[in-house]
C-alpha cells in the first residue's frame, strides 16, 4: 500500500515549496511549469502559503526579483522552463556569481525554434555552465523530496550555490502520482531558517556586486568550481539525512539500478529511467546483464563517483533528451572524459532521443542498448522519422 | 526650503565618500553624493551597471556606506522589487527605504521594461535616473536620452549626418502615465531642489520617479569646472524642465534667469557643428523651438 | 587580501584610493576673505572633501580633491581661487 495521496505534480510541488517556508516567490508563466506556479498562487489566496507572492512582467525580472530578495536576507523560490530559463539566463548565471541560495524549479521543455512546448531536457542541459547544481527527479515524489533538500544543500554554508531541481515538463507536473508530503512540522525540525552569511541590512550595510579586475576575477570564479566539487559529499550527506528523517531513499549522486553485476549500463536522467528500469528488468528475464544508472545530480559532476560506479561495464548506453548542437550528445561526452586516461575503458555509446517531447518507446530503449552493444556509436538519433522529406537534407 | 546644514552630519554627507574614481567634475558623482545625503542611512540601493557602479565599486573598494547592491544592467528595478518584497516579509519597509537608481541608459533602454513592471506593481520604491544623456561608461553611445543634434559615438555627425536624430524620450511623461503618485525632474545644477525633490518622494509610499539632469564633462566635452553651470543652462533655457507631478498634477519651477539656447549648446562639444562656421541656424532654431514649446507647456515664465 | 563570496565588500573602503595624486594642475585655495559659510562649495564638490562648519573655516581635503574647480566656480563671492599645483608662489 503506498503511503500518501494522489494528487497532480504540480500540486504536490507546489505544497513542498510552501513546506519550506519561502518568503518571497515571484515567477512568470510558461508552458509547462504553469500549473506550479497557479497552484502556488491558489495557496496563498486561500491563506495556506504566508509570502511575498509577486506576478512580473518577464523571467529576466522574476529571476531578478528573487536574487534582490535572497540578497536581502531571505529565502525565496521562483519557476520556469525552456525559453523563460534561457531569457533569465544572465541572471541565472549572476544568482550563483553572487553566491545566492536560490532555489528553482525548472520543468524542462524543449527549445525554440521550432516552437514546441513539450518535454525534453535541452534547456536545463544547455545552462549547465552557469553555475547552479541541477538535480533530476524520476517522478513527483522525487521532485518534493528533491526540494526540500535543494534547500538544505544551497544553504549550507559551506555550499552558498542556487540549486535548480529539474522535472520533466508535462510528465511531472501534469501527471497525477500517490506523493508522500511530510508536515509541517517535521519540514520546520529539518529545514531551519535561512541563515545568510551576507544580506542588505542598514544596521550592518555592506556592497554587494562590486566588480573585479582581472587580477581577481578568475579566483571568484575558481570559488565557485571549488565549492561545486566539494559539495559532492555534501550532496550525498544530505540525502542519507533525509532518509534518516524521512524515511525514504531521495537525492545523491545517483540512483543504481540491477548495475553492479551488469556488463552493459544504460545512464540517463530523469523520468525517462523510469522506462529504462521496465526494459532492463525485460531484458534481465532473457539472460542479459543490464543495468540503469540513473543521474541524479548533474551539477556538480560527479566523476569519481561515476567511475566507480561503471567502471565494471563494458558497454555504456547514454541515451539523452539533449543535444549539443554543432557538438554531440552532451551527456555522453562529459561521462567519456570521466574515462578518459584510466585504467578501466567501457565502450561509451550516445544516443538522443524524445525531443519535443516525442515519446521514449521500450522498443527505442532495446533498439538503442542492442545497437550500442554491436558497435560502438558516437551519437545517433532514435527514432527519426525516415517518412518525411527534410529540406537540405534529402530532399 | 530645506535647512541648511549648520552642524555637518559628517557621515550623511559622506554615505558616498572620497576615494571613487569619477572623472573630475562629474555630474553624476555629484548628485549621487546629494541624493543619499538626502536620503540618509536607512536605505537599500540598487545600482545597475554604468559609470556610476563602476566608479563606486572596485573589488574590494567601495565608495559606499549604506547597503547597496549590483546585479546586472536591465534589471535595476526588478532588483529592487525583489528587495522591497523581502523587506516587507521582514517587517521593515516602514523604516527601510528602497532606492533603484541608474543612468539613462539603464533607464530609457535596456532596463525600461523592468521599470514599467515595477511601477505597475506599484512597489514603495524609489528610482532614480542620472541623465546624461548617453552611455557613458562604455565611451559615449547614444542612448534614448540623447537629445536631437548630439554628438556621440554611435551617432557622430559627418557629411551626410547631423548626429543624433531622435528626440529625447519623454521618460518623466511616460511614468507619470504608470499613475505612480510621484514623478520629478531635477538638476545637479540645482542642489536644494534637488534634495527637496528626494526628501519628498521617499516621504511618499508606492513607486516613485526621480531623474536628474547631470553633464558629464567627457562625454558633452565640456569644462570639468562649469558642470553646475551648464546644468543651469540647461533649465535656464527651458530645455530641461523642473518638472514635479504629484499625483497627475504637474507644477514647474520657474527659470531663474531665461536664456536663449545657444548659450547652452556653445562650449559643449558635442553640439559644436551646429555651432562651427556660419552655424547650422535651421537646426538651432529647432533646438530654441524645444525650449518655448516646453517654457510655454510648463508655465516656466514667471509673470 | 580576502576574495569574499561574491564579492561582497565592507563600506567606506574606497578612502584608500587617494584621488588627489590625480591633481596635475590645479588644486583649490580658500581665500578665507570673503567667506559667508554659505556651504555651497562644500555641497557642490563631487568628492565630498570639502569640509568647514560657518564663516571663513572652509577646506579642501587635498588627499582626495582633484582638481576639478567646480567649487571655485559655485562661490558666490569668489573667495575660492584655482592655483598651481606647485604652490601659491609658483
Amino acid at each position: 500500500m503506498l503511503k500518501g495521496k494522489m494528487i497532480q505534480g504540480c500540486r504536490a510541488i507546489a505544497e513542498a515549496v510552501t513546506l519550506c517556508r519561502p518568503r518571497v516567490i515571484s515567477a512568470y508563466p510558461i508552458t509547462p511549469q504553469t500549473l506550479i506556479v497557479e497552484e502556488l498562487a491558489s495557496m496563498v489566496a486561500e491563506g495556506e502559503l504566508d509570502t511575498e507572492f509577486i506576478n512580473v512582467e518577464g523571467e529576466h525580472s522574476a529571476a531578478s526579483l528573487v536574487l534582490g530578495a535572497s540578497a536581502t536576507g531571505v529565502r525565496v523560490f521562483t519557476a520556469t522552463s525552456s525559453q523563460g530559463l534561457l531569457y533569465m539566463a544572465e541572471v541565472v548565471f549572476n544568482i550563483a556569481g553572487m553566491r545566492l541560495p536560490v532555489v528553482m524549479v525548472n520543468a524542462n521543455r524543449s527549445l525554440s525554434a521550432p516552437l514546441n512546448i513539450w518535454n525534453d531536457q535541452q534547456d536545463s542541459i544547455s545552462m549547465r555552465d552557469c553555475g547552479w547544481m541541477q538535480l533530476y527527479a524520476e517522478n513527483n515524489q522525487d521532485a518534493c523530496d528533491l526540494i526540500l533538500q535543494a534547500y538544505r544543500i544551497a544553504e549550507d554554508h559551506r555550499v552558498m550555490l542556487p540549486v535548480m531541481v529539474c522535472v520533466d515538463g508535462f510528465v511531472l507536473p501534469h501527471a497525477f502520482e500517490v506523493v508522500d508530503l511530510p508536515s509541517q512540522k517535521e519540514v520546520d525540525a529539518y529545514l531551519p531558517p535561512y541563515q545568510p552569511l551576507y544580506k542588505l541590512d542598514p544596521d550592518n550595510p555592506y556592497t554587494m556586486g562590486a566588480f573585479a579586475e582581472p587580477d581577481k576575477y578568475m579566483e571568484a570564479r575558481y570559488m565557485i568550481q571549488h565549492t561545486m566539487e566539494a559539495s559532492i559529499p555534501i550532496i550525498e550527506e544530505v540525502s542519507r539525512e533525509f532518509k534518516r528523517t524521512f524515511g525514504r531513499v531521495a537525492g545523491g549522486l545517483f540512483e543504481k539500478y540491477r548495475v553492479d553485476d551488469a556488463s552493459t549500463v544504460v545512464v540517463a536522467l530523469g523520468s525517462m529511467a523510469g522506462t529504462i528500469k521496465d526494459v532492463v528488468d525485460d531484458l534481465r528475464n532473457k539472460g542479459q546483464e543490464v543495468g540503469v544508472l540513473r543521474l541524479i545530480t548533474y551539477r556538480p559532476f560527479p566523476e569519481e563517483a561515476l567511475y566507480e560506479a561503471l567502471k565494471g561495464a563494458q558497454n555504456i548506453v547514454v541515451i539523452e533528451k539533449a543535444l549539443s548542437l554543432g557538438g554531440s550528445a552532451p551527456l555522453a561526452v562529459e561521462l567519456r572524459s570521466v574515462f578518459h586516461g584510466r585504467p578501466a575503458s567501457p565502450k561509451i555509446s550516445g544516443f538522443v532521443i524524445g525531443l519535443g517531447g516525442r515519446d521514449v518507446t521500450t522498443d527505442d530503449l532495446k533498439y538503442a542498448i542492442e545497437k550500442a552493444q554491436q558497435q560502438l556509436i558516437n551519437m545517433e538519433f532514435i527514432g527519426l522519422r525516415t517518412d518525411l522529406e527534410l529540406e537540405g537534407v534529402n530532399a | 526650503m530645506p535647512e541648511l546644514v549648520k552642524e555637518r552630519d559628517k557621515l550623511v554627507d559622506h554615505l558616498l565618500c572620497s576615494g571613487h574614481t569619477a572623472c573630475p567634475g562629474c555630474g553624476q558623482s555629484l548628485a549621487a553624493r546629494l541624493m543619499v545625503r538626502a536620503a540618509g542611512r536607512n536605505v537599500i540601493i540598487v545600482n545597475s551597471t554604468g559609470c556610476l557602479e563602476i566608479f563606486t565599486s572596485k573589488y574590494p573598494e567601495s565608495a559606499w556606506e549604506v547597503p547597496w547592491l549590483h546585479s546586472l544592467f536591465q534589471n535595476t528595478a526588478a532588483v529592487a522589487s525583489g528587495v522591497e518584497a523581502a523587506l516587507k516579509t521582514l517587517g521593515r519597509l516602514d523604516k527601510v527605504r528602497v532606492i533603484a537608481q541608474g543612468g539613462d541608459g539603464s533607464t530609457f533602454d535596456i532596463g525600461f521594461g523592468a521599470i514599467s513592471g515595477m511601477f505597475e506593481r506599484g512597489h514603495d520604491i524609489l528610482y532614480v535616473c542620472y541623465d546624461n544623456e548617453a552611455y557613458m561608461n562604455t565611451g559615449i553611445q547614444r542612448s534614448g536620452s540623447t537629445p536631437r543634434y548630439a554628438r556621440t559615438t554611435t551617432s557622430p555627425p559627418g557629411k551626410v549626418s547631423l548626429g543624433n536624430l531622435r528626440p529625447k524620450k519623454d521618460l518623466p511623461q511616460i511614468a507619470a502615465a504608470h499613475g505612480i503618485p510621484y514623478v520629478a525632474v531635477a538638476s545637479v545644477g540645482y542642489p536644494m531642489d534637488l534634495d527637496r525633490k528626494i526628501r519628498k518622494a521617499l516621504s511618499i509610499r508606492g513607486p516613485k520617479y526621480v531623474q536628474i539632469h547631470v553633464p558629464c564633462p567627457l562625454g558633452w566635452g565640456t569644462e570639468p569646472s562649469k558642470t553646475i553651470d551648464y546644468a543651469r543652462l540647461a533649465v535656464n533655457t527651458g530645455l530641461c524642465p523642473l518638472i514635479e507631478i504629484e499625483n497627475g498634477v504637474t507644477t514647474a519651477i520657474k527659470i531663474p534667469a531665461r536664456v536663449p539656447v545657444e548659450e547652452y549648446l556653445k562650449g559643449q562639444v558635442r553640439f559644436r557643428h551646429l555651432l562651427e562656421g556660419t552655424g547650422r541656424k535651421e537646426e538651432i532654431a529647432e533646438i530654441q523651438k524645444l525650449a518655448d514649446r516646453n517654457i510655454e507647456v510648463y508655465d516656466l515664465i514667471a509673470k | 587580501m580576502k576574495i569574499t563570496l561574491g564579492t561582497v565588500t565592507k563600506p567606506g573602503g574606497s578612502r584608500a584610493n587617494k584621488t588627489g595624486a590625480w591633481r596635475t594642475s590645479v588644486k583649490p585655495r580658500f581665500l578665507q576673505k570673503n567667506c559667508i559659510g554659505c556651504d555651497v562649495c562644500a555641497l557642490s564638490c563631487p568628492e565630498g572633501c570639502i569640509f568647514g562648519t560657518g564663516q571663513r573655516t572652509y577646506y579642501a581635503n587635498e588627499d582626495f580633491c582633484k582638481g576639478c574647480g567646480i567649487c571655485a566656480n559655485v562661490c558666490p563671492v569668489h573667495d575660492i581661487e584655482m592655483i598651481p599645483e606647485g604652490g601659491e608662489d609658483a
